[in-house]
């Protein structure tokens, strides 16, 4: 009797298990039904080459112009800038904790690193528009007050981390045995880390500089609070832009009607930004499947 | 010989040369946390006082408060908690324990939930806002906000909660089972408890995160300037670093202090959640072989 009653419940445990567990599908299936059902209805409304072509975006303008080209440019410029502060400095900092620094200042520098990251992306929006902008105004006069390059460096600072640790995880994990091989045909640290180290753990090296890429596309308070609102097509880093997350966020303040054209409008983008993010995601873990070094 | 001898020097030179040049980007990480803390500090200290903690905000950057964000924030937080917690130590403990990790569901899973690790924040505000706010009619309400930010931390629950279960040792598990436990009571009596420390670390680090998240609620329709204390789950709420975003966008000086203010009063309760963490971590650490 009591031996039934165990089994029973431990089956009904496992069904509310398997239930939690169905949850993470679910939130991935509503992601994509619900972007894709208000594109849906966005692209039946405004033609899907206009979209994609127009170099203009205005939406709740009269006569609205529906490119997304401007958005896009906007984001890859705040992409490509940020990564000139977060590879050079992550992939640096990631050689140094793994191959120059003692255990001991390891583990006192890694966690300050990591705190980089723990920092809310408010808070570096707070300090691009009141710290670097005027930094950049002092030796550039003409930039705008908001502007890419501002957004970029900080951007860039808080995908910084996400490099150094998981190319310092890449580089750890390349075996002792290659590394004391290399020492002991009389190589100095530089020639093991980049001869050696570096190229063995260039798949690691290579996902991690996408991920932080893909990370800056999504970032979203330091672009709306620092960046602009202005969509262009211009690549002048000192000039005002807009990113996809920028316009999101904006119309979600504004007070758009829900269910008109102009909302749909972010569904649309969401769209755009969901899919390239998930590119970039599922080609930085195709990198490491194909090019890891077995030993 | 000598010219072996001179070219040696050269290299160490090098080598001595590229790691200098390694300290000070690594100096120059710390300089920029240096500095982004002093600026915010310097900036907000003096309008951090009793009454900016305890006054609702105002058209005047002299007369304004948090308390709605910040009441906002820890109901946002305290129910994100009660949502994400059971849910991704559930999921952690199917993934380890039950599934069948040869089953395509089990493959599916893992895919899928490092998958959404990567989504970005913004895009589960859109979730939240298409399937919680709008489908199911809850409007911009407190548990909408939650409900989003569960979804958004559940991945980081569920991968520190499978990193503090795999590091029971499987002799333990065995150990139980072979005294005739069953299996529920093997994870609740034995696996648990010794899983806790890594669980709770990891939950209040992805917490913490959620508190800071800005993207995701205003995408559900949280605002900043909110001038009333939640009373039920259905309110409009504000949260700290929504009434930060507005102070931040307002052209005048006095808002970008007080927008320091608040930063200040997120950051203080990030190092005090962080430090939880930590305590918790060395305090309970138990060491199997």
């Amino acid at each position: 009797m009591t031996k039934k009653k165990y089994v029973f419940q431990e089956k009904l445990i496992e069904i509310v298990l398997i239930v939690f567990a169905s949850i993470s599908i679910f939130t991935t299936i509503g992601i994509v039904l619900s972007l894709m059902f208000e594109t849906v209805i966005f692209f039946s409304e405004v033609s899907i080459i206009e979209f994609f072509t127009s170099i203009r975006w205005s939406p709740v303008f009269d006569p609205p112009s529906f490119g997304v080209l401007p958005l896009i440019t906007g984001t890859l410029l705040i992409a490509i800038l940020s990564s000139f502060v977060s590879l050079p400095l992550g992939l640096g900092s990631a050689i140094f904790l793994s191959e120059f620094a003692s255990t001991k200042t390891r583990k006192i520098i890694k966690p300050i690193i990591e705190l980089l990251a723990g920092i809310p992306s408010i808070v570096y929006g707070f300090f691009a528009l009141t710290f670097i902008t005027p930094l950049i105004r002092t030796v550039l006069p003409d930039t705008d007050i908001f502007n890419a390059l501002s957004a970029s460096i900080a951007v860039g600072i808080m995908t910084l981390p996400m490099v150094a640790s998981l190319s310092e995880d890449a580089m750890m994990a390349v075996p002792n045995s290659i590394r004391q091989g290399a020492y002991a045909l009389g190589s100095t640290r530089l020639e093991v880390a980049i001869h050696v180290i570096v190229p063995a753990a260039f798949s690691g090296i290579a996902s991690s500089f996408v991920l932080a890429i893909s990370r800056a596309i999504g970032e979203t308070m330091i672009v709306a609070i620092a960046a602009g609102q202005t969509p262009s097509m211009s690549l002048n880093p000192l000039g005002s832009i807009q990113t996809m997350t920028g316009f999101m966020v904006n119309m979600a303040l504004g007070d758009i009607q829900q269910g008109s054209i102009e909302f749909k409008t972010v569904f649309a983008v969401g769209a755009v930004l969901f899919v390239i993010t998930l590119i970039m995601n599922i080609f930085a873990k195709y990198v490491i499947a194909k090019n890891r070094e077995v030993y | 010989m000598t010219n072996y001898k001179k070219k040696l020097k050269q290299r160490h030179f090098k080598s001595n040369l590229f790691m200098v040049i390694l300290m000070i980007v690594i100096l120059l990480s710390f300089l920029v946390l240096g500095t982004l803390l002093l600026e915010i500090f310097f900036r907000g200290y003096k309008t951090l006082t009793w009454t900016f903690i305890t006054s609702m905000p105002s058209g005047r950057a002299s007369r304004a408060g948090i308390l709605p964000a910040l009441i906002g924030s820890f109901g946002v937080i305290g129910l994100t908690a009660l949502i994400a917690i059971p849910i991704g130590v559930g999921t952690a403990i199917y993934l380890t324990e039950y599934a069948d990790k040869r089953s395509s569901f089990f493959k599916i899973l893992q895919l899928n939930i490092s998958n959404l690790a990567g989504v970005p924040a913004i895009v589960y505000g859109i979730l939240g806002l298409a399937v919680f706010a709008q489908l199911f009619k809850l409007g911009p309400s407190l548990i909408v906000g939650a409900f989003t930010l569960s979804l958004l931390i559940l991945p980081v629950i569920v991968v520190a909660s499978i990193e503090a279960i795999k590091a029971v040792p499987n002799s333990i598990r065995e150990g139980s089972y072979a005294l005739g436990v069953t299996r529920w009571k093997t994870i609740t009596g034995v696996i648990l408890p010794m899983a806790t420390p890594g669980i709770m670390t990891g939950s209040i680090l992805a917490l913490s995160r959620a508190m800071g998240e800005a993207a995701p609620l205003i995408m559900v329709g949280a605002v900043g300037f909110v001038t009333f204390l939640p009373s039920n789950l259905l309110d409009r709420y504000s949260a700290l670093p929504l009434i930060v975003f507005n102070w931040t966008s307002r052209p005048q000086a006095a808002f970008a202090e007080i927008a320091a203010s608040g930063i200040l009063v997120m950051l203080i309760l990030l190092i005090l959640t962080n430090l939880t963490a930590i305590i918790i971590r060395n305090k309970t650490q138990v060491r199997v072989d």
